[in-house]
């Protein structure tokens, strides 16, 4: 589904991405973990091309995303995205969040689009707050219609970019229970997380990253319980145990 | 003083402010719409555009309003003469208003850049990653956003513009306060018309600039 083909990316000097090699196969959920400034959320980026790439392809659903022929608007439609800031659009209501893009983008009308808003929003626990604005609700509430409007507009994959790291810690279990149910779902996932818990649980995969490279790639049970590199040891020994 | 002969002149001072409202009412619309093109030009990646935008806002922003006002009245029927080959009547009014609006962008376009860029990065992120397109990302996400926020920069920018509408007098346009200086002029009262037109600028100027405030106060948050 995805597929990262020695892809490089420069921030001037810093080599943010030096050769990631990837695949994400359909139905999986990979999680993206490492420390601060590793470039995981830049490599998560790459993939919807809110970040461009210096060198290399990276193909999604079959198209070359870099490639300037590909029509990114389009590739961009199938691509859910989900930020570490929401960015829910202030000025407009929960319902019309999540409306928006398949009407604008996809043509549908009223009635459809709010007959598949609020049967998303009740997936999410929040069918509710349809006429609600973002200001009003909680952070954990807004991250949930997010992930409705990216649903919304039926991505063959969802991408994560630290969902979880801008809520107080009990809003955390609320958004990761609705990832997981997606999840569960069948639905083609990469998470750039911290929440090694979610990983554990739901990951088929954890790709450890640290200065622009995969360093590890591993079933969960073997990354958590048995890391082979040393930076990924010192990364879980410090989530783990944070003052030692 | 005699403001006496103040209310039997009232018809002709009311069609001054209402030709003084017109012109504000259709430069406004012009120059926030023009200004919008602007701003979105001087914020686009390519410098050609970008260049070209700087360098207007630079422009007008240099010259006397009187000096564009004079310019498009005079200048500007000669130069669609010599373009057209035939004689084409613009007339005070239309130069008047395609001065105003093309002057006013200018000031418009530095409100409406600033409030583009107070918008989060994240808000446009969001469109593109939602499958929107430059132009629906505008429209529909960023500029609502933008416009809400810089309503209070624009309605005192107006206001400005409300005042700066009697430099017609230039041309000879009947606004309000060419209709209170003829009128004055006439009736032999020239003073007490001025004052009159002074105070009545004064109040509509102020009490806009008022409620402006107060709108402010209620948007911030």
């Amino acid at each position: 589904m995805i597929r990262f083909n020695n892809v490089h990316k420069w921030f001037k000097d810093l080599h943010v991405l030096n050769g990631i090699n990837l695949q994400v196969q359909q139905g999986e959920v990979v999680v993206v973990c490492g420390p601060s400034g590793s470039g995981k959320s830049t490599l998560i980026r790459t993939v919807n091309q809110l970040e461009s790439i210096n060198e290399g392809e990276i193909w999604v659903d079959g198209k070359n995303v870099a490639d300037p022929k590909t029509n990114l608007n389009a590739l961009r439609a199938e691509v859910g995205f989900v930020f570490q800031h929401f960015n829910l659009y202030p000025h407009l209501s929960v319902l019309d969040n999540i409306t928006l893009s398949p009407m604008k983008v996809k043509g549908m009308d009223r009635a459809a689009a709010d007959k598949l808003a609020v049967t998303l929003l009740e997936r999410v626990g929040l069918a509710h707050k349809k006429d609600a604005f973002p200001a009003m609700l909680s952070g954990g509430q807004q991250q949930r219609v997010a992930i409705a409007r990216g649903l919304a507009m039926e991505p063959r994959v969802m991408l994560f970019d630290e969902p979880t790291s801008a809520l107080d810690p009990e809003m955390i279990g609320e958004v990761l229970k609705v990832m997981k149910d997606l999840a569960e779902s069948g639905m083609t996932m990469m998470v750039v997380t911290h929440e090694m818990g979610f990983a554990r649980e739901v990951a088929d995969r954890v790709v450890f990253v640290d200065h622009g490279q995969i360093i590890e790639e591993a079933h969960p049970e073997h990354f958590f319980t048995n890391p082979q590199h040393d930076r990924a040891k010192q990364f879980l020994r410090q989530l783990l145990t944070p003052m030692n | 003083m005699d403001f006496s002969q103040i209310i039997p002149s009232m018809p002709g001072l009311v069609d001054g402010m209402l030709m003084t409202l017109k012109l504000l009412a259709l430069s406004v619309v012009g120059g926030v719409a023009l200004g919008t093109v602007l701003a979105l030009l001087r914020l686009s990646s390519n410098p050609l555009l970008s260049g070209f935008a700087k360098a207007y806002v630079n422009y007008f922003r240099s010259i006397p309003l009187l000096l564009v006002i004079t310019w498009f009245y005079l200048a500007v029927p000669m130069l669609l003469n010599w373009i057209t080959g035939t004689f084409v009547s613009v007339g005070a009014f239309t130069s008047c208003l395609v001065a105003f609006m093309m002057f006013e962008a200018a000031y418009y376009c530095e409100i409406v850049r600033a409030g583009i860029q107070s918008i989060s990065k994240g808000q446009e992120n969001a469109a593109y990653a939602l499958g929107m397109n430059y132009g629906q990302a505008m429209r529909l996400i960023i500029l609502p956003q933008a416009f809400r926020k810089m309503m209070p920069l624009l309605l005192q920018q107006s206001i400005i513009l409300f005042q700066d509408t009697s430099l017609v007098y230039a041309v000879g346009l009947m606004d309000f306060l060419n209709a209170a200086r003829s009128k004055g002029d006439i009736v032999g009262l020239p003073h007490e018309f001025l004052i009159f037109a002074g105070a009545v600028y004064f109040v509509i100027s102020f009490g806009a600039s008022l409620s402006v405030k107060r709108l402010q106060k209620r948007f911030a948050v």
